[in-house]
């Protein structure tokens, strides 16, 4: 390994990424969000995809999930920095469980007319996704699905008329009686 | 109005800050004064059971409250207002953040309705300083005011020690409402620090230490933060093992440097013998401390051989760096009484002759070796030397940082835990000499020396006016090489001996300083006179700036280089002086 001259010792690290889904749950309070995505900031860790809504409110609890990437190592650091702040109640790892169901929802405006507006409709219906607004040469569907699904939905509009995309993030909930 | 005057807990903002640190025991705070904390100043003033400390600069605050909270184990209380006051505040909160130090900061904010309005002295205290203290909170309304105060005592002392800040608008200082004493309800259910260690785990640490051949205790400042009884737990765990142990910077003092067992620091400018012993150890018992980069050297070269067990309160420093066997989550001190406990129960002293034989060898090489000198007064020996003038006197020791600081950790023997106040994590130039304040106002009869560099001092010179005015008889021994040192030897390392600004061009003369400030000045140029100017600093009972003029090239050795392991440490005769010497050849004398 080639040492640059330093104050530090700099190695690379080559342990592959995983990908995580994080569902945490929260004192709903001011800045809660904002310590959470400092975090992710502050240490360089990634986030691909955060859904954030107050899920009890008499209670003033949101559910955070988050989708991160990382080597393992850092993933169980993720976990812990988040799990040591203040107004965190748990963090659970979705995707270490094997028993989680992942949705997102998008809405995608097409635009097109003649053949293309048919096989907008074709490949829609095939995805389930609903037609939500319409105009003679615009479609917006509405899909629901886990994000490979509506990345590939989102994939074949391209070429027939994409125009924007709207998606909420991902949200997770464990299979079962349980919660978390 | 004479409702009001019915219910005692019914009272201002401002009077219930000043409730909620008698409640807690507060008897000192440090802090500076500003528009929008008037309301809480005024309460002060007509009040005698909190010492308000007034500081020149609100970071000399901050510090010297880490100064007091580490000397005493009690949180250090910072009182500074809105804007500039807070802004001044965050080298501080993140110096505690990184070394765990208690602090309660409060701050004092715009009223409610200007805030976001960019009125006069705002800033988002909040939003600066949330990624520096452990929990922080915005206080919009007077009747949460005295759960969020009492939280905020509770968090920055349980679990894993910390820095907190509490911001209060002016007009909740302003406003009444009604207050409550300390309670279990006010704090966060979700936030339940883990004291007591998992037994299992612990009886897998007592059967690997039990059946060690190549031992060592790797101790931190954990152990410190745990309280004094965390360290005899650990003298007595290394009396009963008989294992050697070392310990990190901010651990120094849990376990006596004359102790039979102790091997110096580690780490980068820690001795051979404790490196090497860390590199070549089959079991490691790492006590309150965090691998962090300074301890670990190259970390895919870390000691290799070694099963490693890992006791932390904060479950964010298990693999985090070093990947650990086996990790016990708790307080340090809860859970070297349960391995004490356990290996006494089930374990016998093993048999470690043979490695201490190696450790021996190791010693013999003498990694701290300096060459005496007669003309000139070497910073090792002057360190030696304050160490022996001041050997049985109730001595704390605070530093700056630098190489003044790494000698300091290695000729000054510590004997007793909360004696040694240093910058550890962040590394803050000009935090020794406001952190002598805040230890000095703790134990004001004790003798409390800033062992500090010539650069670092500068940053915080101010807070002298803090001690005369207090009348806290504060030392301040500054090793003096014009020199940035520890800049210029990396620079003499590693960047070709391009000196770049890390001369000081134009010191002042310190001896002058002191008296401006209305202290005493002390110098010593040469060996000869370094005695008798320590004593005289030591006999006198007002605050001393303590000029003491140095080698100018002295270099902190022994060394791990960049990017090597524990057991490739630059030991000080490989250090040749030529390389040094040509680094000089300007003409900077000596001295």
């Amino acid at each position: 390994m080639n040492q640059p001259a330093s104050a530090y010792f700099i190695e690379d690290r080559h342990d592959p990424n995983e990908t995580h889904t994080l569902s945490v749950l929260v004192q709903n309070e001011p800045g809660v969000l904002a310590r959470v995505i400092g975090l992710f900031s502050g240490r360089g860790y990634n986030i691909e995809s955060l859904t954030v809504s107050e899920t009890e409110s008499q209670k003033h609890l949101s559910r955070i999930t988050i989708v991160t990437t990382g080597t393992p190592m850092v993933i169980e650091q993720i976990k812990h920095q988040l799990d040591r702040m203040i107004p965190v109640y748990r963090v659970v790892d979705m995707t270490l469980t094997r028993r989680s169901i992942e949705r997102e929802l998008a809405m995608v405006k097409v635009r097109g007319q003649g053949e293309h507006r048919v096989e907008a409709l074709r490949l829609a219906d095939a995805f389930r996704a609903r037609v939500i607004d319409a105009t003679t040469e615009s479609f917006v569907f509405e899909i629901t699905g886990n994000t490979d699904k509506i990345n590939q939905f989102i994939d074949l509009m391209r070429p027939i008329g994409l125009v924007e995309v709207s998606r909420t993030g991902v949200a997770a909930i464990g299979r079962g009686p349980e919660g978390m | 109005m004479t409702e009001k005057s019915h219910d005692p807990n019914q009272m201002t903002g401002a009077a219930m800050i000043v409730r909620a640190l008698i409640d807690h025991g507060v008897t000192d705070i440090f802090g500076y004064p500003g528009g929008a904390v008037l309301p809480i100043y005024d309460e002060i003033f007509q009040q005698s059971e909190v010492q308000h400390i007034l500081v020149r600069h609100e970071q000399g605050a901050g510090h010297a409250a880490e100064g007091y909270a580490r000397s005493t184990g009690k949180p250090g209380v910072v009182l500074v207002t809105s804007g500039p006051g807070a802004t001044n505040m965050v080298t501080p909160l993140t110096d505690a953040l990184m070394d765990s130090i208690p602090l309660v900061c409060i701050t004092g904010q715009v009223p409610t309705h200007l805030i976001g309005n960019d009125a006069f002295q705002e800033c988002d205290t909040v939003g600066i300083t949330r990624p520096c203290t452990k929990h922080n909170w915005l206080v919009r309304d007077v009747n949460d005011l005295a759960k969020v105060l009492h939280e905020a005592f509770y968090v920055a002392t349980s679990g894993r020690p910390g820095p907190v800040l509490v911001d209060v608008p002016k007009d909740v200082q302003f406003a009444t409402g009604t207050y409550h004493p300390p309670r279990k309800s006010d704090v966060h259910v979700s936030y339940a620090p883990r004291v007591k260690g998992d037994a299992t785990q612990i009886r897998k640490a007592v059967a690997l230490l039990a059946n060690a051949k190549r031992p060592v205790i790797y101790s931190g400042g954990g152990v410190i933060n745990s309280g004094p009884e965390a360290s005899k737990l650990l003298r007595e765990l290394v009396e009963v093992t008989g294992f050697p142990i070392t310990s990190t910077l901010m651990g120094l003092g849990a376990y006596p440097a004359s102790g039979k067992n102790w091997l110096g620091m580690l780490g980068m400018h820690g001795t051979y013998e404790a490196n090497m012993t860390m590199h070549d150890c089959d079991v490691m018992l790492c006590v309150g401390a965090r691998f962090d980069d300074r301890i670990t050297g190259r970390v895919d070269a870390f000691s290799p051989g070694s099963k490693k067990i890992h006791i932390d309160i904060d479950p964010s420093s298990i693999n985090k760096n070093i990947r650990v066997d086996i990790p016990i989550i708790g307080d340090c001190g809860n859970i070297l009484g349960d391995i004490l406990q356990v290996f006494k129960a089930e374990a016998r002293k093993p048999d470690i002759k043979q490695w201490w034989q190696q450790i021996a060898q190791w010693r013999a090489r003498n990694s701290l070796f300096y060459k005496k000198n007669n003309d000139i007064i070497l910073p090792q020996h002057a360190i030696q030397r304050l160490f022996e003038l001041t050997r049985g006197k109730d001595t704390y020791i605070t530093t700056e940082v630098g190489q003044h600081q790494m000698w300091a950790a290695q000729f000054f023997g510590f004997e007793e835990p909360h004696r040694w106040m240093t910058s550890g994590g962040l590394g803050t130039m000009g935090y020794g000499l406001p952190a002598a304040v805040g230890v000095q106002v703790a134990h004001p009869d004790s003798l409390v020396i800033d062992i500090a560099g010539d650069a670092s001092v500068q940053m915080t010179i101010q807070e002298m006016s803090t001690a005369v005015q207090y009348e806290l008889p504060i030392k301040i021994f500054i090793l003096n090489n014009q020199y940035m040192g520890m800049v210029r030897q990396w620079q003499q390392l590693l960047h070709g001996n391009r000196l770049s600004h890390s001369y000081s061009e134009a010191l002042p003369d310190f001896v002058k300083l002191a008296e401006a400030y209305g202290c005493v000045g002390i110098q010593a140029l040469k060996p000869a006179d370094l005695d008798g100017a320590i004593k005289e600093m030591i006999a006198v009972k007002r605050p001393v700036i303590f000029d003491c003029r140095v080698a100018a090239l002295e270099n902190c050795f022994p060394m791990i280089p960049s990017g090597k392991a524990h057991n490739e440490m630059l030991l000080p005769e490989q250090a040749n002086d030529e390389a040094t010497a040509t680094a000089f050849a300007g003409g900077k004398a000596l001295v």
